[in-house]
């Protein structure tokens, strides 16, 4: 493995998946931009890039959609539409989390739970989520609405000039696996809705999409590490047809101990394969 | 990725830093045969872990125990060999005091040792494997024409009020050591191994132990206060662990040289005990509370007067728990005693102090253990602090020699 060029990446930020630039790595350390130049122009590593922000952009494109309805239903102040139109916009969100994570602010004003911020800062989905299921009102959630849209299309517009490396890709899909056990496995993300398993379920989708970006690289440094990883995916997904209703996923509540246990050794089993995949594949250069 | 050579947890430390650390094959080579109590219990020593018998049973007793039990997720022999292979490589990496896995200073990796004994000593850590009646019931792995005659789950027993959660287990592995966290980690880096095959099914702390295996101890005592174990089986004595313990002709052949293990999850009602007078607690189990010697007698280590008699009684009495788990009235049946004291918390119904004795017996039948435990859920006075909540039983193979794994002669 070419151990510079990992400095870089790790340095790049390669916990998150946004890439600074080599330059911004600070002083000390013997940029190697030149390997990454490299990197970048080496043709199939630029067809993952590629693929996967075809990827990101199609997510962020479905959330700007999708929340333009269900904030149009919360202004006109129809609880029940409201609720129906929750999930859609929910789904895109959760593929391409850890990007949104990168752009700082934005990902606390779309996507905070009431303990996550301080008190008054309380906004964007979740907020919105309370009102409709706790309070059983769309009162006073107009303005909330109206900016958690310019907040999805803040994010839209990033997620356009975002620029990403391979391994970066790489940990983004392992980092959607760790929300998963996180905030879905425990019922935390969605506490009022309990759609859950809705997110769960576009998490690993986000996380499959970022791994099947990658897999060609994968492919030619650990196959084998490729093929299991495919079949835990196939493992985990089966995992949740159990839950699947007409539309959607049944409520949380309706889970046992056993069941999230299930679901939880699910992730686990495939999550520590995933785990190989960065330096299996920065191995690969 | 290149393969390093394992680290040894305290050269890891003196070297100038992890991505320099291109160290030799660590230290605590694997000796033939078993340490019994020459190991240094003050953290230095190191048990061999490949050898005839799996260590961790004629071992002496270390301080601290973390056990847990697995269930299988995959009837496909293939993957339970690979386990095995791999859990016996990590063990004995652990049990050497050097880290799991080779890759641990990849930065882009996670490393394979989760790292918490980096920078301890080895503890005289064992790990020691079992198998489970319900492992050779899975018609996947073809194993249940190898299933010893005498591995049969536990009948149900006076006095069970058992939890079907804290009970039973495809495998089992018992941790060992002087340092919990030495013993934390060997579960915890195993289990992750494990990840995808098996699932942890219970797992238990053990903070003290509550049993001498070897005459260079003294008799500890368990959570009522009283010492425990004083007629136990040394190791010493391989007379008796020949006799009672180690799995002969008897066995099918992958067993010999192996033992049965039982675990029995027994929560002490310390509330009502410390209500009870003294003299009661001590006709309860049959000796001084401090002295540990016989009911008359001075000397702990004094045989049972079981035949004396005061004033028309019992000098011992008829129900005390050292008459009954006694040999003499066992038909001479005994059985090595390795268990630990835990504490789990509080009752979340009763708000009273969640602990009690981690049984685990080992013998040459299981029959053994049953045997005594009838007459005792039955009759000992004990029972009215004590209830079993969790029990299993597992066939504990003989020990793996460098190149094989534990198991190796049934799965292969």
């Amino acid at each position: 493995m070419n151990r510079d060029l990992v400095r870089t990446l790790l340095c790049a930020g390669a916990f998150g998946l946004l890439a600074l630039t080599a330059a911004a790595c600070g002083s000390g350390d013997e940029t190697t931009t030149t390997e990454v130049a490299e990197q970048v122009t080496n043709p199939k590593v630029e067809a993952v890039v590629a693929d996967y922000r075809d990827y990101l952009q199609q997510n962020a494109d479905e959330l700007v959609a999708t929340t333009e309805p269900f904030v149009a239903a919360v202004v006109a102040g129809n609880l029940a539409e409201a609720k129906a139109l929750y999930a859609a916009p929910r789904i895109p969100y959760e593929r391409i989390e850890p990007v949104a994570d990168t752009f700082g602010a934005l990902d606390p004003k779309i996507d905070a739970r009431e303990n996550d911020v301080a008190a008054g800062e309380f906004e964007g989905f979740h907020r919105i989520e309370k009102a409709l299921w706790e309070e059983g009102t769309t009162d006073g959630m107009a303005p909330v609405a109206e900016q958690l849209q310019r907040d999805v299309e803040a994010l839209a517009a990033k997620v356009r000039g975002v620029e990403l490396q391979p391994v970066q890709i790489a940990e983004g899909a392992n980092g959607l696996l760790g929300e998963v056990s996180a905030s879905k496995i425990t019922g935390e993300e969605e506490r009022y809705s309990h759609i859950d398993l809705v997110d769960f379920e576009a998490n690993v989708e986000g996380s499959e999409a970022a791994f099947e970006a990658v897999k060609p690289l994968l492919d030619e440094s650990d196959p084998d590490l490729a093929a299991e990883i495919e079949s835990h995916f196939k493992a985990v997904f089966n995992s949740l047809e159990p839950y699947r209703t007409e539309d959607g996923f049944v409520s949380y509540t309706e889970l046992t101990k056993a069941d999230t246990r299930k679901l939880a050794r699910e992730i686990d089993a495939l999550a520590e394969e995933l785990s190989q995949v960065p330096a299996a594949i920065a191995g690969d250069e | 990725m290149p393969p390093n050579p394992s680290l040894t947890r305290r050269r890891l430390l003196a070297s100038a830093g992890v991505g320099a650390a291109a160290v030799g094959l660590g230290g605590g080579g694997f000796l033939a045969g078993h340490q019994l109590a020459e190991a240094s219990d003050d953290g230095t020593g190191s048990v061999p872990f490949y050898g005839p018998h799996q260590a961790g049973i004629d071992t002496a007793a270390q301080d601290r125990l973390h056990f847990a039990a697995f269930d299988l997720l995959s009837e496909d022999p293939r993957e339970l060999r690979e386990l095995m292979r791999a859990w016996t490589v990590a063990a004995a990496e652990a049990c050497a005091g050097e880290m799991v896995g080779s890759v641990n200073d990849v930065p882009l990796a996670p490393p394979e040792d989760t790292g918490e004994t980096v920078g301890l000593l080895p503890s005289r850590l064992t790990v020691t494997f079992g198998f489970g009646p319900s492992l050779f019931e899975k018609p996947g792995l073809g194993l249940a024409a190898k299933r010893p005659a005498a591995l049969r789950p536990l009948p149900p027993l006076p006095a069970d009020e058992l939890n079907p959660a804290e009970s039973d287990g495809d495998i089992c592995i018992q941790a060992c050591s002087d340092d919990p966290q030495v013993a934390f980690h060997a579960i915890r880096n195993l289990a992750r191994i494990g990840r995808g095959t098996v699932a942890m099914r219970w797992s238990q702390l053990g903070f003290g132990r509550t049993a001498s295996t070897s005459r260079s101890q003294d008799t500890p005592r368990n959570l009522m206060g009283m010492k425990d174990g004083t007629a136990n089986i040394r190791a010493e004595d391989t007379g008796a662990m020949e006799r009672f313990v180690w799995v002969g002709g008897e066995g099918p052949a992958w067993m010999r040289g192996g033992t049965f293990l039982v675990t029995r999850r027994i929560r002490m009602l310390l509330e009502v005990w410390d209500r009870a007078p003294l003299q009661d607690q001590e006709r309860t189990i049959g000796r001084h509370k401090y002295s540990g010697a016989p009911l008359g007698g001075t000397d702990e280590f004094e045989p049972l007067p079981l035949e004396a008699e005061r004033g028309g009684h019992p000098l011992i009495p008829r129900d005390a728990h050292v008459r009954l788990a006694s040999a003499k009235e066992n038909g001479g049946a005994r059985i090595l005693r390795r268990g630990y004291s835990f504490t789990d918390g509080v009752d979340e119904s009763l708000g009273e102090l969640e602990a009690g004795l981690f049984f685990i017996s080992f013998q040459r039948d299981p029959e053994q253990f049953v045997a005594i435990q009838r007459r005792l859920g039955s009759l000992d006075a004990l029972n009215e602090y004590i209830k079993h909540v969790g029990s299993a039983l597992f066939a504990v193979p003989p020990g793996a020699e460098p190149g094989g794994y534990v198991g190796e002669a049934l799965l292969s």
